[in-house]
């Protein structure tokens, strides 16, 4: 399976993943490469077997509903590299 | 052309769990910016999710609730977008296995009818943090408090036609939660948001035209007006031979109108993959029984029985069960005063217009159910009229006290002494030649009308204290 590199690049946007220009068409081909690996794995078949959804045989352990943590905004906003009335400040997002 | 509505939800409920769905923070509303907000929440590096079994409960009571099958193996994915109120970069949702499948539930239209709205599946997922894009100096403030509350996104089958369909679906729903216990159904606060699929085909086609979906609408008011709204402008696009583009709108409820969310058109593929951070969630059957054996009566089910039980029509058996308050209440009227319809008109009527009037929940009312009942009970036995009792209500509103001491306190028992009522009415008739001289000259049709003048004069006579069929007795006997 091949893949395109315009969809290289509207994946990397998505991951926000800089690719230097002069690297996409290197980048392009690895994953062409990848995927076929994959496409070695997709011959195989799997119609007896059931999704995995992880490799434990494991169940998730459920925890009560009880408070734990307290407040300590302090200690995390002090490595936070802009705040201002207790908010967290970014570059602006609009909607 | 004439256009059919069609119409899917997906309303995000907040669960009423203390703590969050993936870490031990507190969920409480309002609180000072990010003072609930912890490792796990602000997505620190090393930090694992543990899930909360107390929002697997609530979503296994809510898939109970509808009639669903209940995912007893539920897995959690990573559904990837980048914004800055959710800092791993990723929520924690369910995407192919959700805790609740398919199921069903009834609303109850303004006019009494009801209708069945397919619910395609519900699944567990961590709310986000809020961005406020007041002015930092250009840049956008984050609180982190919201991250990570348990959400139950609900999604319908495309089953509602119109905008009073969509109203009666959010609030047969919030009525639902609400009597489950597992969410306060506050819209005001976001613990309900509402998310609108909407998409015009002509009548009578069965296939769905393109749609659009209008974001987070916040109260029933709004839902219905943005509805209304998106009609219009995917009929005008329709009707001049255009196509409508599948993409997320705004409702701007200070405009009323919506529009176009740019930055939802790159970001529309979420590359779903399964958590590894956490275990596929099994529940079995016992744990499925034991949660259906503590559910309590649903609203649907105590509807019927009101109309069963109490005879009362379909209108106001919705009116009276839409609040399990409320509900409670007026049963407790009905035990008091054994009389359930007029115990209907009264919490209705009164009741429900005093608290509306005063912006007071069922639980705040000032008089009690026992006290209403004895007020009804009052009526029954002809101690007081109808007219009379409402004096006395608002009396009670205002903490005079019970009825009978109102009643006692200002002299208002009916007058049911034959007596002192033919004195009164002989009274009336001697002061009325004109109108006895047309009553008699009156064919008996015509005397059924008449009669009603002296009925109101000895009610006014009496200060409206007198037994009205008493009344209408004597004047029978008297005028011949």
């Amino acid at each position: 399976m091949a893949i395109e590199q315009d969809e290289i690049e509207k994946i990397a946007e998505l991951a926000r993943i800089r690719i230097a220009d002069d690297q996409i068409g290197q980048v392009t081909q690895r994953i062409t490469e990848i995927l076929g690996m994959v496409d070695q794995l997709q011959a195989v078949d799997t119609s007896d077997i059931e999704p995995m959804a992880n490799p434990l045989d494991a169940t998730q352990q459920l925890r009560a509903d009880v408070v734990t943590e307290s407040n300590r905004r302090e200690e995390f906003q002090a490595i936070a590299p802009a705040v201002e009335n207790g908010l967290y400040l970014v570059p602006k997002v609009i909607d | 052309m004439q256009w059919e509505t069609v119409i899917g939800l997906e309303v995000h409920l907040q669960l009423a769990t203390h703590s969050k769905i993936f870490s031990g923070s507190p969920t409480t509303f309002g609180a000072e910016p990010n003072t609930q907000a912890n490792a796990v929440d602000l997505g620190m590096p090393g930090m694992l999710p543990v899930l909360n079994e107390q929002a697997v409960r609530y979503a296994v009571m809510f898939g109970l609730g509808i009639e669903a099958e209940i995912g007893k193996r539920s897995v959690f994915d990573r559904k990837n977008y980048f914004y800055p109120d959710l800092p791993k970069g990723y929520q924690i949702s369910q995407f192919q296995y959700p805790i609740v499948g398919r199921g069903h539930f009834e609303i109850q239209l303004e006019d009494g009818s009801t209708r069945e709205i397919g619910i395609t599946r519900a699944h567990l997922e961590e709310d986000a943090g809020k961005s406020l894009h007041e002015d930092f100096h250009g840049q956008s403030g984050i609180d982190l408090n919201r991250a990570g509350t348990p959400l139950l996104e609900i999604v319908s089958e495309p089953d509602i036609r119109s905008a009073a369909e969509a109203v009666a679906y959010l609030k047969a729903l919030h009525s639902l939660v609400t009597y489950l216990g597992i969410s306060d159904g506050n819209m005001a606060e976001g613990s309900m948001r509402c998310d609108i699929n909407i998409s015009l085909r002509p009548t009578g086609s069965d296939t769905l035209g393109t749609r659009a979906e209008i974001k987070n609408v916040n109260s029933f008011r709004f839902v219905e007006k943005a509805i209304h709204h998106e009609f219009e402008r995917q009929a005008d696009i329709l009707e001049d031979g255009g196509k409508v583009v599948q993409e997320t709108r705004l409702y701007d409820a200070d405009r009323d109108e919506t529009r176009s969310m740019r930055s939802k058109e790159v970001a529309n593929d979420y590359r779903y993959f399964p958590e590894p951070d956490l275990l596929p969630v099994v529940i079995d059957d016992g744990y499925i029984e034991a949660i259906r054996s503590e559910l309590p009566e649903l609203p649907t089910d105590k509807r019927r029985r009101f109309m069963d039980q109490y005879g009362l029509g379909a209108y106001d058996a919705g009116v009276l069960v839409d609040n399990r308050e409320l509900a409670d209440y007026y049963e407790a009227v009905v035990a008091a005063c054994g009389d359930a319809k007029i115990a209907a008109n009264w919490v209705q009527v009164e009741l429900l217009g005093q608290l509306n009037k005063n912006e007071l929940e069922i639980g705040a009312s000032p008089v009690s159910a026992e006290a209403l009942g004895g007020l009804i009970q009052r009526i029954l036995d002809n101690s007081i009229s109808g007219k009379i009792a409402k004096q006395v209500f608002e009396a009670m509103w205002q903490g005079e006290g019970g009825a009978d001491e109102i009643i006692e306190a200002r002299g208002l028992k009916q007058v049911s002494d034959s007596g002192e009522l033919e004195a009164m009415v002989d009274e009336v008739i001697a002061g009325s030649a004109a109108q006895v001289e047309q009553y008699l000259a009156a064919d008996d049709a015509k005397r059924k009308k008449l009669v009603g003048y002296f009925v109101g004069q000895v009610m006014k006579l009496s200060k409206g204290q007198a037994n009205p069929q008493m009344v209408n007795q004597l004047l029978a006997e008297k005028l011949k």
